[in-house]
């Protein structure tokens, strides 16, 4: 009888310390998060067109919103329009999943063994600030006007954000955790995989995240340098636009090209407001 | 060094151990040649003053640091550590922080499931597997660090049943509120009693003690040694607000209060 009191004296307890989960509906969330991005658009579309309006520049050199919108209206309904967004973001995608094997094998051998620390530490660091276009003449000199350069000087402006990502995490492993695993009979390996490389996925998720913006640019940067006859890719129509004097084909483009950047962070922002949610992190 | 103890009368055993941080002329000596032993199925409460030594010695018996000298043994290979925090692995939820317990010995999936349940059944949150640890209450989490210190405990690779596993409880109730703690106290003295556990408990707070241990040791301050070992021979189950409780936790009081004031010049 006296466990029995206690259990419930002990679930009531538990009841009373434990807050209803509050949240507000799906769409009342999407609508407090999509109106100020709306607003910021229309904005950004209002000073547009009353640059354009100024008559700074003539409109066949500074198209305006409409003729813009117009054009890449009908684009949408080209093929060939697909197949450049498909070339880029196909070397996007090889690019970036080579570098995040790159960047964690190096991640990994650095944060473990301490000579590699000492050695490349701080190289990896200042390969993160180095512009990625600066290494397309070496790239083009080893491997021609061809995919390999892009998907070359791609790998090297991601991998570095990407291993720090993972080294940082490693380094910031709370002590408690470690002492944690320690006590649970975990050693060396073990403690790796159990302990240390979960605790360090919020701070590899932001390398990540670093990492797909850095190969985005080097992307754009490598195509616009590196034009593969017969290939058409997302560079390679802003560089034939500009030729060609297509201001609004070449505005709609960069249009698409930062559609597809936002489209891509907010994926990884959803991936780290997933993982936040589920570790408790946010400050409610 | 840490070695496994063979002879079946002491659970954990510290000899002179003494603990240095640091080197040289600024090292600082936190223990200084504390001696003490647990008997197999003992409860005994290790009580000192903020910063005397009381987590770097459960750090020493749990063998997460080396003593500087001395030499410390246990029963079993490895010894099972609750913490202050609970310590649990935000990443897993309340049930598979509890299976890590079970891991380092290989056992299957289902196994480790099932076992975990059973642990946290015995701290009545049976419910609450799913759960993550930040949808939990400090008091319940404590209780999930409370059931995987257990399940590690009984894992054969700490040692077998008869022997009776060690468990190390650093301030584990310190952050609670007196309510939640008192029912704590009395689970873990259920629980301990089940189980036939060694407990090396370290408090600040004289009641706790001597509400729940067999023995309770008194620490001194910088450096950490033993100053004088108290039996506590009252009746179980305890009521730390009993009056019992309260004269000899006044006895103990006083006696820390002497050591304290040593500090003074
Ligand atoms: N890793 C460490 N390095 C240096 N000094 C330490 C370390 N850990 C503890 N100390 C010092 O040793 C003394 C005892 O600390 P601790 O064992 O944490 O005391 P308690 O748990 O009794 O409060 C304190 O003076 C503390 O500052
Ligand atoms: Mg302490």
């Amino acid at each position: 009888m006296a466990v029995d009191t206690h259990a419930r004296q002990i679930a009531g307890l538990d009841a009373l310390e434990l807050a209803g989960d509050q949240r507000a509906g799906i769409a009342s969330r999407v609508w407090a998060r999509v109106w100020p991005m709306l607003t910021a658009i229309a904005l950004v579309l209002v000073a547009w067109q009353l640059v354009v309006l100024s008559g700074r520049w003539p409109e066949y050199v500074f198209a305006g919103p409409i003729t813009t919108f117009q054009d890449l209206g009908h684009r949408l309904g080209d093929p060939e329009f697909y197949q450049a967004v498909a070339t880029t973001m196909r070397r996007a995608v090889t690019g970036f999943a080579l570098a995040v094997l790159v960047g964690l094998v190096v991640g990994a051998a650095v944060s473990r063994v301490k000579v590699l620390r000492a050695a490349f530490g701080a190289l990896i660091t200042g390969l993160q600030t180095m512009p990625s276009i600066a290494w397309f003449p070496f790239a083009i000199l080893l491997f021609g006007l061809t995919e390999s350069a892009i998907t070359f000087v791609v790998i090297l402006g991601a991998a570095p954000s990407i291993a720090n990502g993972l080294i940082t995490g490693v380094d910031y492993t709370p002590p408690l955790l470690l002492r944690a695993g320690h006590v649970l009979g975990f050693r060396r390996l073990q403690l790796y995989r159990h302990v240390i490389l979960p605790a360090s996925l919020p701070s590899f998720l932001a390398g990540l995240k670093q990492g797909w913006a850095f190969a985005w640019r080097s992307l754009m940067a490598g195509e616009l340098l590196v034009i593969i006859a017969y290939q058409s890719s997302l560079g390679e129509q802003l560089a034939i636009s500009r030729e060609l004097s297509d201001s609004p084909g070449l505005i709609g483009t960069m249009i698409v090209i930062l559609v597809i950047g936002i489209v891509i962070d907010m994926l990884f922002e959803a991936a780290d407001s997933a993982l936040r949610r589920r570790w408790g992190l946010n400050p409610v | 060094m840490t070695t496994q103890l063979v002879d079946r009368t002491t659970a954990v055993r510290l000899e002179a151990v003494s603990k240095v941080y640091g080197h040289g002329g600024n090292g600082l000596l936190a223990l200084d040649k504390v001696s003490l032993s647990v008997r197999p199925g003992e409860f005994v409460c290790l009580l000192g003053a903020s910063g005397c030594g009381k987590s770097t010695l459960l750090s020493l018996v749990a063998g997460l640091d080396k003593p500087t000298q001395g030499e410390i043994s246990t029963v079993g290979r490895q010894v099972a550590m609750m913490f202050q925090e609970p310590a649990l692995f935000p990443w897993l939820t309340v049930s598979a922080n509890v299976e890590m317990a079970f891991r380092a010995e290989g056992l299957s999936k289902q196994d480790r499931r099932t076992r975990a349940a059973e642990f946290l059944d015995l701290v009545h949150l049976g419910g609450f597997g799913k759960k993550r640890p930040h949808e939990l209450s400090g008091g319940m989490r404590q209780r999930v660090a409370l059931a995987r210190a257990l399940a590690q405990s009984s894992s054969s690779s700490a040692s077998s049943a008869e022997e009776g596993a060690v468990l190390l409880m650093d301030e584990p109730f310190g952050a609670l509120d007196a309510m939640t703690r008192d029912l704590l106290h009395d689970e873990l003295e259920r629980i301990w009693r089940e189980r036939g556990l060694s407990v090396l408990f370290v408090t600040h707070n004289v009641r706790e003690a001597v509400r729940l241990g067999d023995k309770v040791v008194l620490l001194s301050s910088r450096p950490g040694s033993v100053v004088e070992e108290f039996p506590i021979e009252l009746a179980r189950p305890r009521r730390t607000d009993s009056a019992e409780v309260a004269e000899l936790a006044a006895k103990i009081t006083d006696r820390l209060k002497e050591e304290v004031m040593r500090h003074g010049h």
